[in-house]
């Protein structure tokens, strides 16, 4: 598996594309800016948010258990998952017991984490993405590259590209309008072919036993409402305490994603219609382990708006396939690694820790943090790239007294005065794109000891 | 009050002259200033890329030598972060020191708002001037607000520019973007950070900057590295500099 660091070298080698990339998601970033601003007290709506879900991981098993009891009462099957693989078989015995050969699904990244699409097509399932986005990286054989906005890193002239190869359109069309009519067209009829219809689970009521789906095209209720089997699949933290607080995050959710003030649809599902089964997946793959790790806990309240990502300038830089992973950007930096380490060590360096996650996340997660944490783990758990590690305990030494350090200023001035060539080449990655800092004649100290003495 | 002047070690070894204007800055401001002889680093190269077990001895040498000051001022918004959130001491009477120490140290600018309370600074420095607002300083010591959060703007750097004569701070597109500097990272990550370096340098330019300043020079040493390569013209400065810039005819 290639690193953050050489996946988004490779993304990077296109300057042109990461301009484009880069201003589509300010735009993105700025609309957001501008809906938070016309809510009053948005910092507070952030906090009440963020207490809202403290409560929820503080108490997940009264509330989960409480949903499920209500859930059942309304009609629902419900099922739990320790893991994505027990996640996949539900979902696939729920589709054998009716027969299911074509499913349509709205967009779940849950889904992509366990990588359900694989799993299902391998067993005989087709299966659909509905969410335009989701539909168009379906298409070109590619994953999400943002949670949100899934297909952010194509330009229209691609899609149709993709569209003339796939649906037969003409080649050159590039209209959006036009490609989202054929796309609307198509998915209409696998709308209306397939047999069951899988959901993703925005927030889940407890009180209630209700779950809300937010889409901004309607696909998941176009899906839910002409299937005979409609299964949402959710993961544990999703759960909210009562169905008032729904009025906190529907009102957060939107605008800090997309910066729209709610999204078009937020569906509420609460009991099977007649004729209909619903069934509902909890899982869990990892969440509950992740919740008995105090100093990384808090990563659980995020509701996968992907104001994180949008804000990020490194996600904005080096797209979200940079992250080699379905939930990419700064939370996917924590979420991942916190799951498999070893597979997404490198993800919590591909940040300048500025912060600015923390203060644009809606439930206040201190993602910056966070990732600094993570890396202390990542190193104490010797998985440091050994030159790394090497320079790190040389520096470590050299800085640790003064002596050593009056050392190490010689060393670096011997260096600069007659062996340059070491500093300025290109197997030096600061000087790749960088000319090196003068070194001046004496350093402060040595001013200080001249012009005003020892300090004594 | 007896303040001890931290000078990270980038800035002792590379930019002198950005220490000897905090320096001299504050005597000129009456402010009794000392130089502890024996300081080193803060630790934070090691600990921001994950080998925070690596820097006891650092935090040994920094607490031993500004354990005794009333106050800590240093030019650098990132390397004050650090010891605020990161300096540990090993024992208890170690530890009391490290959180007296985390109590009253300072970036540079914060010192000069918040404690001295500065409202008429005798600088002049008449050129049009970009701020590039250091995340560590701005997000995490909250020198100034940010583009995130709808609370009111404020900024504690620009406040004391205001009080340069003849100085014209520009607008930025991206008020508040990282440069893409990270410490490490701008060698982990060399293509992202130069990448971010260069749109960083770009939008000042474009709002007509002839200078660059900051409260960080770590993050000028990165936009340094990337003008000169690409010959684009900008100066770099430190606000340390630019607030010591003598008006020679006042």
């Amino acid at each position: 598996m290639k690193s953050h660091a050489s996946l988004a070298e490779q993304f990077n080698r296109d300057e042109n594309r990461v301009d484009w990339h880069n201003e589509t998601l300010w735009f993105v970033r700025e609309k957001r800016d501008r809906q938070s601003h016309q809510v009053s007290d948005w910092e507070k709506l952030r906090e009440v948010a963020s207490k809202i879900k403290l409560n929820v991981l503080s108490n997940l098993d009264i509330y989960l258990m409480e949903f499920e009891k209500n859930a059942l009462t309304n009609g629902i099957k419900v099922h739990w998952a320790k893991d994505a693989e027990e996640h996949n078989k539900i979902v696939l015995s729920i589709l054998q017991d009716h027969q299911v050969k074509f499913m349509v699904k709205s967009k779940s990244m849950l889904t992509e984490e366990c990588h359900l699409n694989d799993y299902l097509e391998k067993n005989g399932v087709e299966v659909t993405d509905t969410d335009l986005g989701e539909r168009i990286v379906q298409l070109a054989k590619e994953t999400p590259s943002h949670i949100v906005l899934p297909c952010i890193h194509k330009k229209k002239e691609e899609i149709g590209e993709i569209f003339h190869q796939y649906l037969n359109t003409p080649k050159g069309l590039s209209d959006p309008q036009m490609l989202t009519e054929i796309a609307r067209q198509d998915l209409r009829k696998k709308f209306l072919q397939s047999q069951a219809a899988l959901t993703g689970i925005n927030f889940a009521v407890a009180e209630t036993g209700e779950f809300v789906v937010c889409t901004n095209e309607g696909n998941a209720d176009m899906g839910a409402h002409l299937a005979k089997v409609h299964i949402a699949c959710m993961g544990l933290e999703k759960i909210i305490p009562k169905r008032e607080h729904l009025g906190v995050f529907l009102r957060l959710l939107a605008r800090s994603g997309t910066g729209q003030p709610i999204t078009t649809y937020s569906s509420h599902f609460r009991k099977p219609r007649a004729g209909q089964e619903m069934h509902i997946v909890i899982v869990d793959n990892g969440r509950s382990e992740q919740l008995s790790k105090e100093k990384f806990r808090n990563s659980l309240k995020c509701i996968r708006c992907g104001a994180c990502f949008n804000t990020c300038p490194v996600y904005r830089r080096s797209g979200g396939h940079s992250y080699h992973t379905a939930v990419a950007g700064p939370i996917g930096s924590i979420l991942n690694p916190i799951r498999n380490i070893a597979a997404y060590k490198d993800l919590p360096f591909a940040s300048t820790l500025c912060g600015s996650c923390t203060h644009v996340c809606p439930v206040q997660i201190d993602l910056h943090q966070q990732l600094y944490e993570l890396r202390q783990e990542i190193i104490a758990s010797g998985m440091g790239e050994p030159v790394k590690s090497f320079s790190m305990k040389i520096l470590a030494r050299s800085l640790s007294h003064v002596k050593k350090y009056e050392k190490l200023r010689r060393t670096m001035k011997f260096g600069y005065r007659y062996a340059p060539f070491l500093l300025k080449n290109n197997a030096n990655p600061w000087y790749k794109h960088r000319e090196m800092p003068e070194m001046p004649k004496e350093s402060f100290k040595e001013w200080y000891q001249k012009n005003i003495g020892d300090g004594k | 009050m007896k303040v001890g002047l931290f000078i990270p070690c980038y800035i002792d070894l590379l930019y002198p002259q950005v220490g000897i204007a905090a320096y001299t800055l504050l005597k000129k401001l009456d402010v009794n200033v000392v130089y502890p002889m024996g300081q080193t680093c803060c630790g934070q190269p090691m600990a921001n890329s994950g080998y925070g077990h690596l820097t006891c001895e650092t935090n040994k040498n920094f607490i031993q030598q500004f354990k005794d000051f009333e106050a800590i001022v240093a030019p650098s918004g990132s390397c004050v972060l650090h010891i605020k959130e990161h300096l540990k001491g090993e024992n208890g009477r170690e530890e009391d020191k490290a959180v007296h120490i985390q109590e009253n140290i300072y970036e540079l600018t914060e010192f000069l708002t918040d404690v001295l309370k500065i409202d008429d600074l005798k600088a002049s420095f008449p050129h049009k001037v970009g701020f590039h607002q250091s995340c560590h300083g701005q997000r995490g010591l909250h020198l100034s607000g940010m583009s995130e959060l709808t609370a009111a703007y404020f900024s504690k750097p620009e406040q004391l520019l205001q009080q340069v004569e003849g100085i014209e701070l520009i607008q930025l597109d991206k008020q508040d973007e990282c440069c893409g500097f990270g410490g490490t990272f701008c060698i982990t990550e060399e293509a992202v950070s130069s990448k971010m370096g260069k749109d960083r340098l770009t939008d000042h330019i474009k709002n007509g900057a002839e200078y660059i300043t900051a409260c960080d020079m770590s993050c000028l040493m990165h936009l340094e590295g990337i003008a000169n390569r690409e010959k684009r013209g900008v100066k770099i400065i430190h606000i340390a500099e630019i607030l010591n810039a003598e008006n020679l005819n006042r």
